[in-house]
């Protein structure tokens, strides 16, 4: 019988998101490529992990073709040069692949069967836009099985503008603009830095080597939030400035069991508390992470209250409202993306959840009075998926202060 | 000192005509501390198919990058500089494709000066200058990086060499003396000298790093991004870089000029003393041993001129493109979707021969192979010494073991004819005799489909005759291997009137899956390959029968630079073949070609040359020197000579006008591929226009114009040295 086991993350790593499409500075870069270099940077990062003893690699990707698809975590193995002998496969849950790459690899800590996993998750936008060669079964509309708006996800936003009249586009604004301006004062102070691994990028005019985020807009204002179209609907809320962009990205990370980390003399940056994905109707698929925090927390025997910091995916700035809104938390909490989000950073959707306990573990270290943390996200036809950390560096003094 | 600044480079861009620039472009990279590297990108705008070249365009717009980044380095916007290329390719070297046009020796001297003056800027930036070796770098390519101050190299480039050697050149933009001031003597005797003359040896990333030509490798997945964070060490002042193959005082004093001597007398022994720019590569690496980089550039300079001035390159780059394109697009051949796949060879005979071809075909087709002989004990033989290669290729790493089994597998033996039922591709190696050849295919002919392809390895016979019992001779067709089989790169696919399109497309395509070149030839005695060393053995042979000592013979020919001498060349085909092939030749053509009674009882006595323990040969054997003694109409070294060269030049117009190759690049070809015939030589023909020798038999030339250098105003005779 496997031996149950404490699941630990000791580290994660990311590229930087770059732009979709031609103009973007991955246009050239394929996709395998972005998460081989992730893997083989995390690796380089932690030098006291025998590759060999690696149990298995999962790797996301929502749209799995080209050079997205062929079983990516197996192909991504070995072309980071990890032993033949390390298994590998590839995971699909749209927005929320890497965060369940994370908590599938931390299941099979978690259960005994695997002592070390590398998690992560890539998408090239520019080069696999979603739902591109996709061929939806006609029953969902023919039965009204969702709605039309469902697998539009800008549409889904304006459905929960629909739903909530108090959520205005002038407060989705202000809720963008602050992700801007809070992930240009993260950049100033080295905050994201650290673990982003350059990648050589090719274009017409040479190589070059990316080493910062290409999305965020450091000078957005709200009067010029203010200006934008409404691409899902005329008159509407939801625009390009106050929702996620589309990028090209990939990220990675570590998994391990308490003692292999110990046996090994790795650090640990974050130990799994609980996690859950639960469902919720398609056409408002960004109320997900309500359920599945909940859920989360019942089974952590948690409370919101508990929660010290949150990582929330800013898919749209209105379905992170909905989650805030939910439970009883202020839009401008500092508890809250103390980084910024994904309106700035970017979302290269199956990549995004490792990003999120980058993050996370990154303010750990800086937080002790906190001893929980959540990841959250909202994730295409209709889902959400919550994992609760715990932080290893949470002393009692500290929280008394 | 040369200014090189100074210069004016316009009458090279004059000849540079449609030349494929490759282009700088330039980016900026963050380092930490905020210091900036400006990484520049070489990139024609083509794909791998078409590497980057250096021609005078590219080399004038890399100069002018430079000087832009030292203006930006000198008002301290960057604080390095690195250069790297395209996916896959660095750079493939300078672009010879004009060095035909050059007009003076002064123009050529430009060339050299040019790449000095581009690449030079590498060491005057005021930061240091790094190459990435990214991918393929050769020649000139190779020499950017040697000109910068820090090299690092992706583990998985495909080749890297410095080969101007092997094409008549040295390496003129910096390498003669920077790769042993780098690397030390003997590593770069081994780069610059050893490798071009061994079959154009190239080096691995690894070897590349251990000879101290890379400070550093990286693995391919993130070369480019280790690279920087690397220079940015080096810069920094964090990562420190020692080389431990950088010749010291003791190197210099001690251990160079007995270096240089060592590869002197190989070269001699190897090669002869015609091929010039080996020697000029040498002299310039032993000048490397003092003196500052400027003048090394400047020797460097001198000798390239002469070089290009010089007739030798012209006929190696001539050379070149022939085993380069032309071998790749042979003449005459028919459309390659005309061949049949085949999906078994049967193998007739099992002697060395035999057994050599089945290897060669189960090696590279992958398919049953079955071979065949007069009875179970021979078949035995040659399955056995087959699957002993098979085996000796495994201990070699060279198969891995499921290969191995898998090829093993798919040989068997038999006297059953009819297991040839099956194959479609027969070939056979028996004993070179008409009547023997003519009942094996017509026995076979009785097992095998009407399609199945016959083909016959006879260096001698006419493949016509021997198809004249078949019932469908349109399916027989000529394929000459040479000796050894794995290794020499030719094959003569002899085309007869009765040879149909189908069965010529596939032998073609099979020639290429064995990884050959094949030229096609009509069905005349010899072929190509073994006509012209007939006529040059016919006329050696004769020489000695009318009492001229071996020496004097050996000694006439050496101009050629020829790999061998012929009584070298005649042992080792073997004395008996040798003497056949005289015969043969002498039978067909007795008014042009020599038979010699000498050369057989030669064959009878065992040798020729006189050899030690280790086979190195000392002189000439004293019972050979015996038999052939008695002549009493000796010739001169020069008489010979003479003879020898008009007799190609009237030997090889005749194979032109009767067609047996459709042009005078084909029997070059040939002679390279199939006889090892130098670069330098342009094979034979170029030699001949060059030498006089077409001009005084036909009163013209192979070539027009001729295959020469600029310096081919002086008379011809004494244009050989």
């Amino acid at each position: 019988m496997a031996e149950r086991a404490e699941v630990v993350f000791v580290d994660g790593v990311r590229t930087p998101f770059g732009r979709a499409g031609e103009k973007g500075m991955y246009w050239k870069t394929r996709a395998d490529d972005l998460v081989v270099k992730a893997i083989i940077g995390l690796m380089e990062r932690n030098p006291g992990v025998p590759p060999e003893r690696i149990d298995d690699v999962a790797i996301a990707a929502t749209t799995q073709t080209g050079d997205q698809g062929l079983t990516l975590g197996r192909t991504a193995a070995l072309l980071a040069g990890l032993p033949k002998s390390v298994p590998g496969f590839a995971i699909d849950r749209m927005c929320a692949g890497a965060m369940t790459a994370v908590t599938t690899m931390g299941s099979s800590i978690g259960f005994g069967a695997y002592d070390l996993a590398i998690a992560g998750g890539v998408e090239h936008m520019g080069r696999h836009p979603m739902g591109f060669g996709a061929d939806p079964n006609p029953r969902f509309l023919s039965e009204k099985l969702v709605s039309e708006d469902a697998l539009n996800m800008g549409a889904t936003a304006e459905r929960i503008h629909d739903r909530f009249p108090t959520y205005t586009k002038e407060r989705s604004d202000r809720f963008a603009l602050r992700s801007q301006q809070k992930v240009a004062a993260a950049y100033s102070a080295g905050k994201i830095q650290p673990d982003l691994i350059p990648v050589a990028t090719r274009s017409e005019s040479g190589w070059g080597l990316a080493t910062r985020d290409e999305a965020p807009r450091p000078e957005t204002t709200m009067e010029g939030l203010a200006t934008l179209r409404t691409p899902f609907r005329s008159h509407g809320r939801v625009t390009a400035g106050n929702a996620s962009g589309l990028n090209d990205g990939a990220s990675a990370c570590l998994l391990a069991s308490a003692a292999t980390a110990k046996e090994l003399g790795l650090g640990v940056k974050m130990i799994m508390t609980s996690f859950a994905f639960a469902g919720v109707e398609p056409e408002v698929m960004g109320l997900g992470p309500v359920p599945s925090t909940e859920k989360a927390l019942r089974k952590a025997g948690l409370s919101i209250t508990d929660i010290g910091l949150f990582e929330l995916n800013e898919a749209f700035a209105v379905q992170v409202i909905s989650f805030l809104d939910h439970f009883g938390i202020d839009d401008e909490d500092p508890r809250v993306n103390e980084y910024g989000g994904a309106i700035a950073l970017g979302h290269p959707l199956a990549s995004s959840g490792v990003r999120l306990m980058n993050q996370l573990a990154h303010q750990f270290e800086s937080h002790p009075e906190v001893r929980y943390g959540l990841t959250a996200m909202c994730i295409g036809l209709g889902q959400g998926g919550s994992v609760i950390w715990e932080n290893p560096h949470f002393n009692k003094k500290a929280a008394k202060r | 000192m040369t200014d090189y600044s100074s210069l004016d480079f316009s009458p090279l861009v004059e000849i540079s005509g449609d030349e494929v620039v490759t282009h700088c472009f330039v980016r900026d990279v963050p380092l930490a501390a905020g210091r900036t590297l400006a990484l520049v990108t070489l990139d024609n705008g083509r794909d791998h198919t078409r590497p980057n070249t250096l021609g005078p365009v590219t080399l004038l717009e890399f100069a002018a990058t430079l000087d832009e980044l030292t203006a930006r380095a000198g008002r301290g916007e960057i604080h390095g500089v690195a250069v790297t290329g395209k996916p896959f390719i660095l750079a493939a070297g300078a672009d010879l494709t004009k060095v035909a046009e050059i007009p003076s020796l002064e123009t050529g001297k430009l060339l050299s000066q040019l790449g000095h003056h581009a690449l030079g800027k590498l060491d005057t930036l005021g930061v240091p200058s790094f190459v990435f070796i990214n991918g393929l770098a050769l020649g000139g390519g190779l020499e950017i990086g040697l000109n910068a101050n820090y090299r690092t190299i992706d583990a998985a480039v495909p080749a890297i060499a410095l080969p101007e050697v092997f094409l008549g050149l040295i390496p003129g933009w910096g390498g003669a003396y920077l790769l042993p001031n780098l690397i030390g003597i003997e590593n770069a005797l081994k780069v610059i000298i050893e490798n071009p003359l061994k079959n154009n040896r190239t080096l691995s990333g690894a070897d590349a790093l251990e000879l101290g030509i890379a400070d550093v490798m990286f693995t391919s997945a993130r070369f480019l991004e280790d690279s920087i964070t690397w220079a940015d060490g080096v810069i920094a002042g964090t990562e420190k870089v020692s080389r431990p193959n950088a010749p010291g005082k003791v190197e210099r004093l001690v251990k160079w000029d007995v270096a240089v001597g060592v590869a002197r007398k190989m070269l001699v022994n190897r090669i002869g003393e015609v091929a010039k720019s080996p020697y000029v590569a040498l002299n310039l690496l032993q000048a490397a041993k003092s003196g500052t980089r400027a003048e090394g550039f400047q020797r460097e300079d001198e000798a390239l001129a002469g070089l290009i001035s010089g007739d030798q390159l012209q006929a190696s780059i001539y050379a070149f493109n022939l085993v380069q394109k032309r071998a790749k697009r042979p003449a005459g051949a028919p459309d390659k979707k005309l061949a049949r796949p085949i999906t078994k060879v049967g193998v007739i005979g099992a002697g060395l021969m035999a057994s050599q071809f089945a290897l060669l075909f189960v090696r590279r087709l992958r398919v049953p192979v079955v071979i065949t002989d007069l009875d179970q004990a021979r078949v035995d033989k040659g399955v056995a010494y087959i699957h002993d290669e098979i085996a000796a290729l495994q201990t070699k790493n060279r198969i891995s073991p499921d290969e191995a089994n898998r090829l093993r597998a798919l040989v068997t033996g038999t006297t059953d004819k009819s297991l040839f039922s099956d194959a479609d591709w027969v070939i056979e190696a028996v004993f070179e005799e008409l009547g023997v050849k003519q009942s094996v295919f017509a026995e076979i002919e009785k097992f095998v489909s009407p399609e199945a392809i016959l083909a016959t390895n006879t260096s001698s016979l006419s493949v016509e005759q021997i198809g004249s019992k078949l019932k469908h001779p349109e399916r027989l067709v000529g394929f000459h291997f040479f000796n050894p089989v794995a290794v020499m790169p030719l094959i003569e696919v002899v085309n007869t009137p009765q040879t149909d399109d189908v069965t010529l497309a596939t032998a073609m395509v099979i020639a290429g899956k064995l990884r050959k070149n094949a030229v096609i030839t009509r069905d005349t005695p010899g072929f190509v390959v073994n006509r012209v060393l007939a006529k040059l053995l016919g006329e050696a042979m004769h020489a000695v029968d009318t009492g001229t000592p071996f020496e004097v013979v050996e000694a006439a020919v050496a101009p050629f630079g020829l790999p061998m001498t012929p009584f070298e060349l005649l042992e080792l085909v073997g004395l008996t073949v040798g003497a056949h092939v005289l015969d043969t030749h002498h039978a067909a053509f007795p008014d042009r070609f020599f038979e010699s009674d000498n050369l057989h009882k030669l064959a009878e006595h065992g040798k020729i040359l006189e050899r030690d323990g280790k086979g190195r040969r000392t002189g000439f054997d004293k019972g050979a020197l015996k038999i052939v003694a008695g002549g009493t109409t000796p010739m001169t070294a020069e008489q010979i000579l003479q003879r020898v060269e008009d007799g190609l030049v009237d030997e090889i117009k005749r194979m032109l006008d009767d067609d047996v190759v459709h042009a005078a690049e084909d029997i070059d070809l040939c002679m390279i591929l199939g006889a090892g015939w130098p670069f330098q030589m342009g094979g034979i023909t170029p030699y001949l226009d060059r030498v006089g020798a077409s001009e005084r038999v036909f009163g013209g030339t192979f070539h027009t114009p001729p295959i020469r250098g600029i310096g081919a105003a002086v008379p011809a005779a004494s244009a050989q040295n």
